[in-house]
């Protein structure tokens, strides 16, 4: 090991000229040593919990508010408040709206894809024991925060297929700053 | 300027109103600052005295990690956490008691999701997939074998300042303010060589980063900004980066808020879209007065801060001083620093000192002589694009209050008669 550490110092003189020679197509960072392993698709399926506004990365699993209004009082309410108001951690619901002195940042007035509530419930939630909910559990919960903002009603089931359709009230609320403004 | 008359502080040359001097005096005469009765009385006290204790008895053996003085206890990060979950909030550096541009290791600012993990470097992997044509999966071991580059830049929340929104101006020390960003040397292996060896598809135009964590936090990334000089950080100011800024793994993205720069990476998926994770979608997005919100605003815009005088490090009464304080950009160097002294009526340059980095903390300084009349202080910084640094009236007439992130306005402090420094909206 300590050899091939030696040769790849040796190397970066030589690995700069040769970028140098081959003008600005060639990046200025020398070459790595190669050494990432072949990821196999069990892999990266059991690590990929990532979900896209398109649905892509949603499980499957079902839930309806009615099953999921039963997990977040036993699990969520004591810091989100009940019916996703009044507790110590941000307000999830409570309608309002995102103009005035007072502006109301919530699920139903802000956020612009359902399917960032499956991903960063699944991921993150709930604060003292994440990963602990199953992925049925995922889905009712998150039809339960959309009911509780008048998004779906309470028998609705959302699933792979269905929570990738909700449309959000504030879906065309966001101006992207990137790519129009480049960073130098 | 004759030698007799550096010592004469009333000719030195004035630069702007409210007793602000010229920049280059300290070249020429390292400004002789305290030269006179106060200095001298303590010179004869000392000449009287036994040697102190330290110089009479054998000192402290040595150690195996240093730490600093005891005298400086009070020097330590201000944790702001929510009470109900200790691991979630964050911590600010105390800049008004730092020097230099280098932020010690142990009070870089923090900001957890759900706390630091504990995280065995062996058992820590860092998996790429998504669009790319050799899916692959790196231990730390293969990682700290590839070529390396080092970096100074900084890393400052998105939300930094953002007191500076409320309608009455936070009484509160700078670190306390403006702390939630911080300056180390970062050494690690280009981002872009990774992504080489994987095999970036050109339909590619995204990175999903992941932490490992237990927020298991992500949010999306540019490729562009992932090629060009975002690195996979494993050292930070010349040793292992601590738990607590992402060991054993973490990115820096120089220049960007720093909730892209993801601690304890463990994962980037290829993408042609970002995944709208809630922190690029419900946080870090910033509303406007019409209802609508900016998104994908990554560039730490330049900012300056003075850090003495400033809310706590007041002044003991008339006489020079030398003004200190911090700018950076996120769009490159620092060009310009100004100082005013007469609430913005008046600008002097102030000097600043090498290095001048890209995306880097840059420390100015400018010799002032207080002359005891309540005044109103500000620094104004322009980076090498030409982007100026904006009055606070302009920025909240741009975004109106509530965006609550990439507050950059130019900073006022109130020196009253008796030295005491203040913070106002002026």
């Amino acid at each position: 090991m300590r050899k091939e550490r030696q040769r790849s110092v040796r190397q970066l003189p030589k690995l700069a000229i040769a970028c140098f020679a081959l003008s600005a197509a060639c990046s200025a960072e020398p070459e790595g040593p190669r050494l990432g392993h072949p990821a196999s698709p069990e892999e990266i399926a059991a690590k990929d919990i990532n979900v896209f506004p398109d649905g892509t990365g949603l499980p499957p699993g079902k839930g309806t508010a009615r099953e999921g209004k039963v997990l977040y009082d036993a699990k969520c309410a004591s810091c989100h408040g009940p019916k996703g108001i009044g507790g110590s951690a941000g307000e999830l619901a409570g309608g309002g709206s995102l103009t005035g002195p007072h502006p109301d940042r919530n699920i139903g007035t802000y956020w612009p894809y359902a399917t960032t509530l499956f991903d960063f419930i699944r991921r993150s939630m709930p604060l003292d024991a994440p990963r602990s909910l199953n992925d049925d559990q995922v889905y009712a919960v998150t039809a339960y925060l959309l009911h509780i903002n008048g998004i779906i009603d309470d028998r609705t089931e959302m699933n792979a297929t269905s929570l990738a359709r909700v449309e959000m009230p504030n879906r065309h609320g966001f101006i992207p700053i990137w790519p129009g403004e480049k960073a130098r | 300027m004759s030698d007799e008359e550096a010592h004469e502080p009333k000719i030195l040359a004035s630069a702007a109103g409210g007793g602000l001097l010229d920049r280059r005096l300290f070249l020429k005469k390292g400004l002789a600052f305290g030269a006179g009765a106060a200095l001298t009385g303590h010179v004869v006290k000392g000449l009287a005295e036994e040697p102190p204790a330290w110089m009479k008895t054998p000192g402290e053996p040595f150690s195996n990690y240093g730490r600093p003085s005891p005298h400086e206890k009070d020097v330590i990060r201000w944790i702001s956490a929510n009470a109900g979950a200790p691991g979630n909030g964050i911590s600010w550096t105390p800049l008004h008691k730092l020097e230099g541009i280098v932020t010690p290791n142990g009070l870089h600012f923090e900001r957890h999701h759900n706390g630091v993990p504990q995280i065995d470097p062996h058992q820590h992997r860092l998996l790429i997939h998504g669009l790319v044509e050799r899916p692959l999966s790196f231990g730390i071991d293969d990682l700290l074998r590839y070529p390396m580059v080092s970096r100074l830049c900084f890393v400052e929340c998105g939300g930094n300042s953002n007191a500076g929104w409320h309608e009455e101006p936070i009484q509160t020390p700078v670190g306390y303010f403006h702390g939630l960003a911080s300056c180390s040397e970062w050494t690690g292996v280009p981002l872009a060589v990774v992504l080489e060896e994987a095999g970036l598809r050109p339909e590619a135009r995204w990175l999903i980063a992941e932490g490992a964590d237990a927020a298991a936090m992500n949010i999306s990334i540019p490729v562009e900004k992932a090629l060009d000089d975002a690195m996979l950080a494993l050292y930070q100011n010349g040793e292992r980066l601590r738990p607590e800024n992402g060991y054993p793994l973490r990115l820096i993205l120089p220049g960007w808020e720093a909730v892209l720069s993801v601690k304890w990476l463990r994962r980037l998926q290829a993408a042609n879209r970002p995944v709208m994770a809630r922190n690029e979608t419900a946080q870090y997005t910033e509303l406007l007065p019409s209802g609508k919100a900016r998104q994908f605003t990554f560039v730490m815009d330049a900012k300056s801060i003075i850090t003495f005088p400033s809310p706590g490090r007041n002044l003991s009464g008339p006489g020079l001083y030398q003004i200190s304080g911090l700018a950076w950009s996120g769009r490159g160097r620092v060009k310009r620093v100004e100082i005013s002294a007469d609430g913005g009526r008046s600008w002097a340059e102030a000097a600043l000192q090498e290095p001048v980095l890209p995306q880097c903390f840059t420390r100015f300084r400018l010799p002032w002589r207080w002359e005891g009349a309540p005044l109103v202080l500000k620094s104004r910084a322009t980076d090498e694009t030409g982007y100026v640094q904006p009055e606070r009236e302009a920025l909240i007439a741009e975004r109106g209050r509530h965006g609550y992130f990439h507050y950059n306005a130019v900073v006022a402090w109130a020196v009253a008669k008796d030295g005491t420094v203040s913070h106002v909206y002026a």
